[in-house]
């Protein structure tokens, strides 16, 4: 017998470390929160771990979540084990194979961390919502709740589908579970090997598919006999209950840990039972224990064996004393009766029970990760109480639309004293999570203590907020809930002291540590009112350190990370402090040791020994003294929506609105991005007017829209800010005009980019640009009024800029602003800078992905408006999609302006001809046309109101489509490479008037750097730990095989100029269009503060080759746009890690790699080259535009 | 007549004085062999930087580190990998094949300024199998407040601290900027060091006109830098207890058997291989045996160090007295 074996790790390598013993097969596709699982079997079989069968599993991405099901599917039938891992519409692809695979009888697991389906809004966060949807699939499903109990149902999965044939979901919460970090007994082989019949093993192979035992498997039937087919299954089914039972029975023995299809807890003579599944069973565990504890008759039930739902042996569990029961369902389901779970309660009770059927009642909680509490429970305890409780009803929110909400008391608390319980606020970029996960693991695997981690993100991508719940318990730590009664909050950035209500999580004399650059005699006056207070009532002990000035002379810049982990342990005395600084350099030296990385080991020791000399107790004055208040929530002046609502989701306190504050379907304003300013930067740019050639690069480069240029009349010169400076335009296309380059300091993110490509030097110290970094601190102040000033100036006429022109396209409002994208990203430039082209007029079908999230996540959007109001519509259909979702909206458009156009020339005699004829015959083709348009429009709209026929009514409906509509599809190359190819090739096809735009990352860029087919030969990204094999797919090459699409590919920092006119010539374009942007990102692991140079290195060593393809051109529709490569590719992958770590780990394989890619580069270039020799002749079905832009390098 | 070529330099029996010093020639495994083929006695592999084992450590960790457990969706970019080498891993494993490829010893080299963590590099160097270690100090002191003291301190202190941690014969190249060199050299030696390269190139930033910007410029060594190093052997020949390499400016024959003369153990090249190729190396050593048989000479030993300041006819000459002889030849009489 194997030793026991305790680790400390989160529920997705739980269930991996099951999955990978189990399986010869994974076929896997990335998606929110499941993506670890894959991940983790990729690197171990890419490491050699081997299976119980003594082989190593073969981990294969696929193209989507259909495709793996697909696969899988197939690796079944061939006679392998095989398993995949999935959530949400990931699982929602698998279900047309699950129904086969289970019609089948074939024994599998997929496992699934359950997560929210995409409704009015798309969520990666944790509900049942998708494994409910595959109830009639006829698949098992098992759910884990701890994350120990993830892991050990992960195997009684694998040991039931095997005995019993049907296969088996193995679901557990998303995030909440699979990304909970805690201390489990680790299952050894053995144990694994024990619990795996290899007789079944064998049946299972010898069902496969075999020549040399051929069958036919896969029929179609007809109705004679398929009603029958279909319940032959039936005696399988009936079998499972008992074989799962069989199977936790034998675990139970082998192992020691006890389950039950239906685990009871609580008083036998319980009167109210809730019924449970997944992480909040161990929530109500708290609750029931703590209430039975306190005398009251209550109990639960933990639902283990969801499908086949076994009524008997649920009614055997279930004490007979029981008067109400309440199901709880993690899902919703609108028109139903009730919620799954419920359903099956009631029909099971019923079945048993008769007309004496307790009360049942069913109520949803928790959706998209929602918390769910021990007082949450409670308060469902105390409804089950009264005479009529709700039957339906919501717990954890605030119901005033429907009333369904039942009442709790917030402050209801089962922590036991003896726990710690300790919150942290941190900066992604400040390394405090890592930190984090490793005091989890240090207490969790170095002391007999229990541990337990939980991560909550923000949903911007730069400058992030971070919150860690740990919990360090003597017992195991059942509650999956966030710490709301901490004894210890740590504070890791003072940005956040007047941002962040932090202590209304502290309990009463719970120890606040701070990072402050203010000493302990200082930094009582920088704290706001509202903290001195609940410092000075709650009787808190407050602590500074200056962990900035540690972790500078440690040279460890902004990663002031184990200066404050060093801190926690000396405070919380969770371990002796000599203990805890030992194991703090163990993790250190096991985090960057290993990797060669000594002199990062030193940093991180040197920055651990200064900590505690650095850290001071603060004397805490007797009275409040500050003189300043908590600045929470939406800035300036917003509107009532954006200050009321999204204002308390920017204030981290969005948990608190009702129901009644939220949209009904969905939909919310744009261009309040602006109401939140998260001044997140410590540098910003400042200009310098007497350097600046007025180029308009920086403005073009900022990935966030925080610096800007304008050109406006000399009156506005006067009349600003006393620092507001203003110099003459320098070219000749407006003359007499003034300008000034301006940052936003509350929005810059600090990433420099501007700095890095500004071009003007200046003559007196050529370090110096013509803008500049400078702190802050400095220049917050006049800036802030600068550009208030600066946004109140008018945009120029956008009819007589010159928009194809670098600086002139810069002085076009730009109509998405501030994104949260990462600092530095490589993708939101293109966006921002084809909003200030057509913003006014765009429709975009957003794919799901990097583009989606900082383009549509609450609470705010970057999409803004123009002075009149008009700027981009965006919406987001699902990931696989965007391509159909544009092409719909082309059709709608097409067709609304068909339907108008019939009913102008119906009422031409009404409008008058010269307005219909205008009308028609204006194709929008320019800026001028455009503004006649909606002038014109204007005009008939008000014509229109006169009159009194329904046809009238009817146009002025439909008139807006009459200004013509500038339609993309956006997403990134695993859209447009993978997932959404065959909707893209669809769309190619059909020559519709679509603009796509591929933001080109070569790499999932949003759920964490997986290969797509756009990743480069060489590179490693996950799932291509070993340097990806193939070469990159030629998209644009095959989207010109068709002849009709127009097709750009760009580089930004290579040849903005070109990517400008390449951009409108596309949207230009009367057919498809697809513009392909090299957009750098962090999944290259580069600089991405220079990276813009770097693409002016792909384009010179042939990677990435500038051309465009314009069917219009009936001569020569495909030119190369940029010279013949000379540039060094080595030299260009070397200054990139996704290349570099290759040639660190597997040199041969690096040097042999690259030579094939150099050698694609060459073929291509050729090929290339033939290309743009020949001439074309098809002429597409896209029509030229009426001008037609030139478009070259 | 033969001559024997043999030299002993920090304990090692080297068949001939002829060494390829530290340069990128040495880290190709094929142009190595060619090396030895051409009659090299040893070669010093290219140096394994202090600042590029730094760099490499934490611009890696950098680059893997950054934007992780910062946004849910994307904890992290890259995938987990065990088997990743820094750079200094690669140098390691080069020397290791590098021993197995030739026969001639094969000289590591670390080049650094200061002590840290880097320093346990030269342990590696030596469990990898070099036969002995190269430590080339390259510091400018641009710190207006480091007295020369300082420097010399931190010169001396690495060199301490590397000699610790290594138990092969360790030569320390330096540069000729101190204020006395001869002195730098004893301490030098006091430190722990077996032998001495003298002298190290400094590479020099240069500035391009068009971008403003900064360039690192390093250009061929050429003959006439031959005579520093040949002054400085000359003067600590027979004075310190330690072994002398001259590098710097040895392209021909004639240049090694100057070096000799003074009282080196080894003469060092490189720049004159990347413009004569590595043949060039069987063409000076078999100049010097021609030389050596003209003037009958038996072996190296015999010659090495009879022209050193301490055995030339005229020893003021190497404080002094080039100048003054260049100063009577051109007047015609004595100033």
């Amino acid at each position: 017998m194997s030793e026991r074996r305790f680790v400390t790790i989160d529920g997705n390598e739980a269930t991996s470390a099951i999955a990978h013993l189990c399986n010869e097969v994974m076929a896997i596709y990335p998606i929110t929160p499941s993506s670890g699982m894959g991940e983790l079997t990729d690197a171990w079989a890419a490491a050699g771990r081997k299976n119980i069968f003594g082989a190593v599993p073969d981990v294969v991405e696929m193209q989507s979540e259909a495709g793996a099901a697909g696969a899988v599917h197939g690796s079944l039938q061939a006679g392998a084990l095989t398993s995949t891992f999935t959530a949400s519409q990931g699982l929602l692809l698998m279900i047309p194979n699950m129904f086969k695979i289970a019609g089948e009888l074939t024994p599998t697991v997929f496992h699934v961390s359950a997560r929210s389906i995409a409704t009015h809004a798309l969520s990666i966060f944790g509900d049942h919502s998708d494994v409910m949807c595959c109830r009639s699939t006829g698949w098992g499903m098992l759910a884990g709740g701890s994350i120990q109990e993830v892991h050990d149902m992960a195997l009684l999965a694998y040991a039931s589908t095997l005995e019993a044939r049907v296969p088996f979901l193995h679901f557990f919460d998303g995030f909440r579970s699979s990304h909970e970090v805690n201390k489990i007994e680790q299952l050894g082989e053995d144990k694994v090997r024990a619990m795996i019949d290899p007789e079944l093993v064998r049946a299972h192979r010898a069902r496969a598919l075999n020549p040399d035992a051929p069958v036919l498997r896969g029929t179609a039937q007809n109705p004679d006999v398929f009603f029958q087919a279909r319940e032959a299954c039936n005696p399988f089914y009936d079998k499972v209950p008992g074989i799962v039972q069989k199977q936790m029975d034998k675990f139970a023995k082998l192992v020691g840990r006890e389950y039950h299809l239906f685990d009871y807890v609580g008083a036998a003579d319980a009167d109210r039972v809730i019924v449970i599944m997944a992480s909040a069973c161990g929530v109500v565990e708290e609750a029931v224990e703590k209430m039975v504890a306190d005398g009251e008759k209550v109990g639960m039930i933990k639902v283990r064996l969801y499908r086949p739902f076994d009524g008997k042996a649920f009614g055997d569990a279930l004490p007979k004393s029981v008067k109400t029961v309440a199901a709880l369902d993690r899902t919703k389901e609108p028109g139903a009766l009730g919620e799954p779970l419920y359903q099956d309660v009631l029909t099971a009770l019923v079945e048993n029970n008769g007309s004496s059927t307790p009360n049942v009642i069913g109520g949803r909680y928790g959706l998209s990760s929602k918390e769910f509490t021990p007082a949450m429970a409670a308060g469902v305890f105390n409804e089950m109480k009264k005479a009529e409780p709700k039957r339906h009803f919501t717990v954890g929110i605030h119901d005033d639309v429907t009333h369904l909400s039942v009442d709790y008391d917030p402050s209801y608390s089962t922590e036991a004293d003896d726990v710690v319980r300790a919150v942290f606020f941190g900066l992604g970029s400040d390394g405090t999570v890592g930190a984090n996960r490793n005091s989890v693991k240090i207490v969790g695997e170095n002391t007999p203590l229990y541990a337990q981690g939980y991560f909550v993100y923000d949903s911007k991508k730069a400058g992030s907020v971070t919150v860690s719940h740990l919990r360090f318990s003597p017992r195991p730590i059942k509650g999956s809930y966030l710490v709301s009664k901490a004894n210890f909050v740590a504070c890791h950035q003072s940005v956040f002291i007047e941002k962040l209500d932090m202590l209304s999580l502290a309990h009463d004399g719970a120890a606040f540590l701070l990072n402050s650059t203010y000493g302990p005699e200082e930094v009582w006056d920088s704290l706001p009112i509202e903290t001195q207070e609940q410092i000075i009532r709650k009787k808190l002990k407050l602590y500074v350190v200056d962990a900035y000035e540690v972790a500078r002379k440690a040279q460890m810049g902004v990663r002031i990370n184990t200066v404050m982990q060093t801190c926690f342990f000396k405070l919380s005395g969770v371990l002796p402090e000599d203990e805890a600084i030992a194991h703090i350099k163990e993790a250190i030296q096991t985090t960057y040791g290993k990797k060669g990385g000594g002199t990062v080991v030193e940093r991180n020791f040197a920055a651990v020994d200064g900590a505690i000399e650095a850290l001071h107790e603060v004397k805490v004055p007797g009275k409040v003294t500050s003189k300043f208040h908590l600045n929470a929530g939406a800035q300036g002046n917003p509107p009532e929506f954006v200050k009321n609502v999204l204002g308390m989701m920017i204030a981290y306190r969005g948990d608190e609105l009702p129901v009644s504050a939220m949209p009904v379907d969905g939909t919310f304003p744009t261009a309040t991005m602006q109401y939140e300013k998260r001044s997140v930067a410590l540098d910003i740019p400042i200009w310098d007017p007497d350097v600046c050639i007025q180029c308009g690069i920086c403005s073009l480069v900022c990935p966030h829209a925080a610096i800007r240029m304008k050109a406006f009349d000399p009156k506005y010169a006067e009349g600003g800010p006393e620092d507001f400076v203003c110099v003459d335009w320098k070219g000749k296309e407006y003359p007499g005009m003034k300008t000034r380059v301006q940052v936003a300091p509350d929005d810059c993110t600090g990433c420099g980019v501007c700095i890095h490509s500004c071009p003007a030097k200046n003559r007196e110290v050529a370090k110096r640009k013509a803008i500049n970094m400078e702190p802050k601190r400095d220049h917050l102040d006049v800036e802030r009024k600068n550009y208030d000033y600066f946004l109140s100036i008018p945009d120029m006429d956008r009819a007589k800029v010159k928009a194809d022109t670098l600086k002139g396209s810069q002085l076009l409002r730009p109509l998405f602003e501030y994104s949260g994208a990462c600092a530095g990203c490589g993708e939101t430039p293109y966006v921002k800078l084809i909003t200030q082209f057509f913003g006014d007029r765009m429709i975009i079908g957003n794919a799901t992905g990097c583009s989606s999230i900082y383009g549509g996540n609450l609470p705010t959007t970057p999409y803004c408006v123009n002075a009149e109001g008009k700027g981009p519509t965006w919406s987001n259909s699902l990931f696989e999609d965007a391509g159909e979702f544009g092409f719909g909206f082309r059709l709608a458009i097409d067709q609304q302006i068909k339907y108008a156009s019939g009913l102008l020339r119906q009422l031409s005699s009404k409008i008058g001809d010269e307005l219909v004829t205008g009308l028609l015959e204006n194709e929008g083709r320019t800026e001028e046309e455009i503004a006649e348009q909606r002038r014109m429009v204007a005009q008939l709209k008000k014509k229109l109101a006169g009159l009194d026929a329904p046809e009238a009514k009817n146009l002025i409906a439909s008139a807006d489509f009459l200004i013509r509509r500038s339609v993309w599809s956006f997403g990134g190359d695993g859209w447009a490479y993978d997932i959404g190819y065959g909707g893209l090739d669809h769309m190619f096809a059909s020559g519709r008037d679509v603009n796509i735009l591929v933001l080109d990352t070569e790499v999932y860029s949003n759920t964490g750097g997986q290969a797509s087919k756009a990743t480069p030969r060489g590179a490693v990204a996950k799932f291509a730990a070993g340097g990806k094999p193939s070469g990159k797919k030629d998209l644009g090459l095959m989207a010109m095989v068709y002849g009709k699409v127009f097709v750009g590919q760009i580089a930004l920092g290579a040849n903005a100029p070109h990517a400008i006119r390449t951009i409108r010539a596309a949207e230009a374009y009367r057919g498809t269009s697809l513009l392909i942007a090299y957009a750098h990102c962090i999944g290259h692991g580069i600089n991405m503060t220079t990276a813009l140079s770097l693409q002016k290195e792909a384009v010179a060593c042939g990677y990435w080759p500038l051309y465009h393809f314009d069917p219009s051109d009936e001569e020569q529709p495909f030119h190369l746009d940029c010279k013949t490569p000379k540039g060094s590719y080595k030299e260009f992958i070397d200054q990139q890690a996704r290349f570099a770590i290759l040639a660190r780990s597997k040199p041969e394989e690096a040097q042999r790699l690259a030579n094939l890619a150099q050698q694609d580069i060459d073929r291509r270039w050729e090929f290339y080259s033939h290309l743009a020799e020949m001439t074309h002749g098809s002429g597409g079905n896209g029509q030229p535009a009426r001008e037609k832009e030139e478009v070259k390098g | 007549m033969s001559v024997d070529l043999s030299t002993k330099y920090l304990g090692l029996l080297l068949k001939n004085p002829l060494v390829v010093s530290a340069c990128p020639l040495t880290q190709k495994l094929d142009v190595l062999k060619q090396i030895e083929e051409a009659g090299a006695s040893a070669a010093v592999l290219p140096s394994l930087f202090e600042e590029q084992i730094q760099h490499e450590e934490v611009e890696i960790a950098k680059a893997r580190e950054f934007g992780t457990h910062s946004f849910a969706e994307a904890l992290t970019y890259f995938p987990e990998q065990d088997d990743y080498r820094a750079g200094p891993e690669s140098y390691l494993e080069f020397i290791e094949t590098a021993k197995k490829s030739v026969s001639m010893p094969v000289i590591a080299s670390l080049n650094g300024t200061s002590e840290g963590g880097w320093v346990r590099y030269a342990k590696l160097m030596q469990d990898a199998g070099a036969d002995a270690l190269e430590l080339n100090v390259y510091f400018i002191a641009a710190d207006l407040d480091m007295t020369a003291e300082d420097v010399e301190k931190q010169y001396l202190d690495l060199v301490r601290a590397v000699k610790q941690s290594v138990s092969i014969p360790l030569a320390v190249k330096v540069g000729a900027y101190f204020s006395s060199m001869g002195n730098m050299a004893k301490r030098l030696v006091a430190a722990g060091a077996d032998g001495l390269v003298l002298f190290n190139r400094f590479l020099q930033p240069d500035i391009d006109l068009d971008d403003l910007e900064t360039l690192p410029q390093l250009d061929l060594s050429t003959r006439s830098e031959l005579l520093k190093p040949l002054r400085w052997i000359a003067i600590l020949h027979g004075r310190i207890n330690a072994s002398l390499a001259l590098t710097s400016g040895l392209h021909e024959s004639t240049d090694l058997a100057k070096a000799l003369l003074a009282g080196a153990d080894v003469g060092m090249v490189a720049s004159v291989l990347y413009t004569q190729g590595i043949d060039h190396l069987s063409e000076i050593l078999s100049g010097l045996r021609r030389w050596m048989e003209e003037k009958e000479y038996d072996s190296v030993e015999q010659l090495k160090g009879s022209m050193s300041q301490e055995n030339c006819p005229d020893p003021a000459a190497f404080e002094r007295g080039n100048y003054m002889k260049a100063l009577v030849s051109f007047t015609g009489e004595a100033i």
